[in-house]
């Protein structure tokens, strides 16, 4: 087990440092120069130069890259320009939020998804199947923001019953849950059809297998089958799920920007249009990171459910 | 022994689908039979041609000019006289909005697809096919863009970038591009371990014929039905670019955008502000409708 998950951190190295090259590269190429958000507008060149040297932007590249790099892996990932606070600061705060969304939101599809996908393969073909076709592609195709929108207008606009946004003003874990309801639920949607359409097909493989009929056949009952059956598509439920908590980390932006939910998401859409790239580069990077992690975790976690992914 | 010129030889081996053995009735003219059994994916296809139809004659069956509106009908209800789908916070007629709207949104949705498709494609065939070094850096540099969750991604290219529509073509189809080299990759590498690769390879076949007859017939069905199933995601992506700011510039109309601007009317007018999103919820259930069921004509599995 300890040499797959070293074998497996030691590819995940290359994609961490390819990832961070593209999010240095991304704002070297973004248009405007970023020293003239510093200066005041009658700046000379001299004092302009002076700067740029203060801040190593006179360096070639690479050198910058690398500067870069060795201050990051010393957990220092410079200072926003509009705030002057650490990025890592402003991150930590938003992080919490964001992950507390994710958990939430993994919960309310994850638990149905599963449920759903079972139930349509188990009868496939049947009316239940069709119903659950159709939630399911109702799911994939909706734009989330919009269900945020639509959750608004029914429940905090007609029916008043929740916070239409922000993040929880009163402290308190109800106050908390109560802003994360609609929020949640809108960034639960697509991730709910996506894993309910890959269970449903997980299931329909592992149930066409003979062994499967072997088990019905020694007169084992429906439960035992159930659990034979789910052991066997663990792997490929992992995968999925482990794609969509992704999805609900990095993709939170357009939910968080409806409910202004203050997590990484909503950052992010103030660092864009404050053109505050240091805090761009940190949120990017981090959230990125974090993606690549939890791809490990689950081919790790694929492993030791099934030894036969380790030896191919 | 001879090698026998394979542009004589080739169509004749040329094989059909993996699945499927060749011989009457072909496997397209199939895939067309099965596909017109088909209710839900017939209606879904109507259905794509009206919106078509709506974005490319838009100026012709629009009532209103989309970006003029008057201050005195702000934000009327849906069935309005003279505003069958009422009015937006400039008092622009929506329905007027939602047909160019959908122009931009279609324009903005498609062009990364199609871009990404013919590159992805082309790229990873040729990593697939030629393997090695080339293969190593075609795939790893995938894999790293493929390390960003897609809205992270397209948002962080076009946040960095700045708004605009040339930004999102361009962010969309940095987004897509991995996704289809490395399917595109994976079923080259597979067909080409097939047996009747070999024995073209053996018949003295060059690389462009077997690439051409042997791998492009077998590989192109699966890389378009994976294509196919991210148009929704790329609709929902271009939409939500331009919903926060970074897509299509006003006073255009786009769907993404007339949801941002009409957001905060919700408060005076609550169902008319959906509309836009309720465009952008068919037009991607329709792609999918569609998807699913070419790739259940196909029998393909992705």
């Amino acid at each position: 087990m300890g040499s797959l998950l070293f074998r497996r951190l030691l590819l995940t190295l290359p994609t961490l440092l390819g990832a961070s090259l593209i999010v240095f590269t991304m704002v070297k190429l973004a248009p405007g120069d970023p020293i003239s958000v510093l200066m005041p507008a009658d700046a000379g060149q001299a004092e302009i130069e002076a700067v740029k040297q203060s801040l190593g932007l006179d360096r070639p590249l690479p050198v910058q890259y690398l500067k870069w790099l060795e201050r990051i892996l010393h957990g220092d990932l410079g200072r926003s320009i509009a705030t002057r606070r650490p990025v890592v600061a402003d991150l930590g705060d938003a992080l919490r939020n964001s992950l507390a969304l994710a958990l939430a939101s993994s919960a309310l599809a994850l638990i149905p998804g599963l449920l759903l996908g079972m139930l349509a393969a188990f009868k496939r073909g049947g009316p239940i199947d069709k119903v659950v076709s159709a939630v399911a592609i109702t799911g994939v195709s909706i734009p989330h923001y919009w269900a945020g929108i639509l959750l608004v207008i029914v429940f905090s606009v007609q029916l008043g019953w929740l916070p239409a946004m922000g993040g929880p003003a009163d402290p308190g874990v109800i106050p908390y849950l109560r802003h994360m309801v609609l929020p949640a639920v809108a960034l639960a949607l697509i991730p709910l059809g996506v894993i309910t359409r890959v269970v449903r097909s997980a299931v329909l493989d592992i149930l066409a297998q003979e062994f499967v009929l072997t088990l019905r056949v020694k007169g084992l009952h429906a439960g035992a089958i159930v659990r034979h059956v789910l052991k066997n598509a663990s792997p490929q439920i992992l995968t999925v799920m482990g794609l969509q908590f992704g999805f609900q980390l990095g993709g939170s932006v357009l939910v968080e920007t409806v409910f202004s939910w203050p997590g990484t998401g909503y950052l992010l859409n103030i660092a864009i249009f404050q053109r505050d790239m240091p805090l761009l580069q940190g949120i990017i990077l981090v959230l990125s990171t974090m993606f690549v992690l939890l791809n490990l975790a689950v081919d790790v976690l694929q492993g030791m459910i099934d030894p036969r992914i380790v030896r191919s | 022994m001879l090698s026998v010129s394979s542009s004589e030889t080739a169509p004749a081996v040329r094989p059909s689908h993996v699945t499927r053995v060749a011989g009457p009735p072909s496997y397209w003219r199939l895939v067309g039979r099965r596909l017109a059994r088909d209710p839900v994916t017939l209606a879904a296809g109507a259905l794509l041609g009206a919106v078509a139809l709506s974005a490319i004659f838009a100026p012709l069956l629009a009532p209103y000019d989309p970006t003029t509106g008057s201050i005195r009908l702000r934000l009327a209800s849906i069935g309005a006289p003279g505003h069958p789908l009422g009015t937006d916070e400039q008092g622009r007629d929506m329905l007027s909005r939602l047909l160019f709207g959908g122009r931009m949104t279609l324009l903005a949705a498609l062009t990364p697809i199609v871009v990404a498709c013919v590159f992805g494609s082309a790229l990873g065939i040729v990593a697939g096919y030629l393997g090695g070094v080339l293969n190593a850096v075609i795939m790893r540099v995938s894999d790293v863009l493929y390390a960003f969750p897609a809205i992270l991604l397209a948002i962080a290219i076009s946040g960095a970038l700045g708004p605009g529509l040339g930004n999102t073509l361009i962010s969309l189809s940095v987004v897509f591009l991995p996704r289809i080299i490395r399917v595109a990759e994976a079923v080259t590498v597979q067909t080409k371990s097939l047996e009747f690769v070999s024995a073209a390879r053996a018949g003295g076949a060059g690389p462009w014929p077997i690439v051409r007859y042997h791998l492009l017939p077998n590989v192109l069905a699966p890389i378009l039905v994976f294509t196919s199933t991210q148009v929704s995601l790329s609709i929902i992506l271009a939409a939500g670019l331009s919903f926060l700011g970074l897509g299509v510039t006003p006073p255009a109309a786009e769907w993404g955008l007339m949801l941002n601007t009409l957001r905060q009317s919700i408060y005076v007018n609550a169902w008319v502000p959906a509309l836009p999103g309720l465009a952008i919820f068919v037009v991607s259930m329709v792609f999918n409708l569609l998807s699913d069921g070419l790739r259940d004509a196909m029998e393909l599995r992705t």
